[in-house]
């Protein structure tokens, strides 16, 4: 990538998703019901890493899915891209820990989104919001729980999330304006 | 791709890209509605009208509902209670509506090229429901979507419609749109309904119907439209069934995983044996739980590329 910097090599995000996933080991235990979302489209590597992370810590399966939250957007009637991706829950939300995952938080509104469709699906325990990059930039009071690494950046940067499974390789880059 | 058309008014116009782009999307409508609560907020705020001025149940009520599960708000139009009676012009009907605000319109009329006719001069996004003979593109859009569903793609299927064709706006619909996902389209009927132009759709045509069946992976019934049938065209109803319907000794001659399909509402015993319609490769109902999911993807698509 042109004039991008790269923020994270495939080592040094491995070794931030499993330092989250140890996070999140603290805070909720191996019985618990849990599973881990990834908001779409962004969110889904960060989701797969955390589960498979969290299985070898728990020596268990941990359930792991995706959330797209097109259709509750704010900026629905602003006619943003239509795109909608699949949404797979593994199993009922209601009365479960869910662990929200993205690759990247700036607004705060696609997690704002992606709490009204996990809303819409039943009514969790527990919600917590686990973060690869926190780049600033907040525009509604939505914070990440748990996060890989905060980054200041300008407001046209772009912060872009490769994952090894669909981009061929993990790695975080910055790419200015 | 994305989506950029603020109407739906037909199949022909419509890339594969396009029709694959809306089966996609309605997938994800589709999964709205098995949820616990089946509402999306996309439309809210929105006002859709179902402007229909020739009969329907089943087409208005789905997108009734379709509408309602995207928190719009809907309007139902309907000649036999409104000023079309009273000499008023279609144009001037739905531009009394668009003065009331409506943002969507849904049409049915029998003028082939209603809904074109309207999408020129209206701000708000046009749907087809039904112009005459002409196109039904909802219809074929849940009928495609419905195969997609069962059989996994669309190329390369042997896709048989029976019935009608002559003067069907769902076999219309339906043809443009499997021809362009690289389905092999039979039509079949009566000669008198089903003419040798067809083929140059793209269509095979064959008055034989054992020929039709035979190698077809989805069979579409269509309803004998009573309504728009000339008596020259048609001995009677007995005699159709008779040579046409779908009864047991025929299904015994098609391929054991062949879908049964009919667009509704179905005459028992005249193009389908009643047990027929109700047996596990039918998919009938299937088709009206999916087309619910179509026309939810189709209105949010239409209203998204809006710029009004």
């Amino acid at each position: 990538m042109n004039d991008s910097h790269r923020l994270m090599d495939a080592a040094t995000l491995r070794l931030a998703a499993a330092r989250i996933a140890h996070e999140i080991a603290e805070t909720i235990a191996p019985k618990d019901e849990m599973m881990v979302l990834g908001i779409q489209r962004g969110g889904v590597g960060l989701a797969r890493m955390l589960a498979t992370e969290l299985g070898r810590l728990w020596q268990k399966e941990v359930p792991s899915g995706t959330i797209d939250c097109g259709m509750y957007r704010d900026d629905v009637h602003e006619r943003a891209s239509p795109d909608l991706y699949p949404t797979h829950i593994p199993g009922d939300v209601t009365g479960r820990i869910v662990v929200l995952a993205d690759d990247v938080i700036a607004s705060g509104r696609s997690v704002r989104a992606a709490m009204d469709a996990l809303n819409a699906l039943g009514r969790p325990k527990i919600v917590r919001l686990a973060v690869l990059i926190d780049r600033g930039r907040r525009e509604v009071p939505v914070q990440p729980d748990f996060r890989g690494r905060t980054v200041k950046t300008g407001p046209t940067d772009r912060v872009v999330v490769k994952w090894l499974a669909e981009d061929g390789e993990d790695a975080v880059y910055v790419v200015p304006a | 791709m994305s989506w950029t058309r603020p109407h739906l008014l037909d199949i022909e116009s419509l890339s594969a890209d396009e029709i694959l782009y809306i089966l996609d999307t309605s997938r994800e409508f589709k999964a709205v509605g098995q949820r616990s609560i089946k509402k999306s907020p996309v439309l809210l705020g929105k006002t859709v009208v179902n402007l229909f001025a020739e009969p329907s149940t089943r087409t208005r009520i789905s997108f009734e509902l379709a509408a309602t599960r995207l928190s719009a708000d809907i309007v139902n139009f309907t000649t036999e209670a409104s000023s079309l009676r009273k000499g008023e012009t279609l144009k001037d009907t739905a531009l009394n509506l668009e003065a009331l605000k409506a943002d969507i319109f849904i049409v049915r009329h029998e003028a082939c090229g209603a809904a074109h006719f309207l999408a020129r001069f209206l701000k708000g996004s046009v749907i087809n429901a039904g112009d005459g003979a002409h196109g039904h593109p909802t219809q074929a859009l849940l009928d495609v979507f419905t195969i997609r569903e069962h059989k996994g793609k669309i190329a390369g299927l042997n896709v048989t419609i029976l019935g009608d064709i002559l003067y069907s706006r769902v076999a219309r619909s339906n043809i443009w749109a499997l021809l362009k996902l690289g389905a092999n389209v039979t039509l079949c009927g009566p000669s008198t309904l089903v003419p040798k132009v067809f083929e140059k759709m793209g269509c095979r045509v064959t008055w034989d119907i054992d020929d039709a069946i035979a190698s077809a992976d989805v069979i579409n019934l269509l309803r004998i439209q009573h309504e728009r049938q000339r008596a020259t065209m048609f001995p009677g109803i007995n005699e159709y069934a008779k040579l046409f319907s779908l009864n047991h000794e025929r299904l015994a001659k098609t391929r054991p995983d062949a879908l049964i399909m009919h667009p509704g509402p179905i005459n028992r015993g005249v193009e389908i044996a009643s047990d027929i319609a109700d047996c596990k490769r039918s998919v009938i109902l299937d088709q009206v739980t999916n087309g619910l999911a179509v026309r939810m993807a189709v209105l949010y698509l239409v209203n998204q590329a809006n710029p009004n």
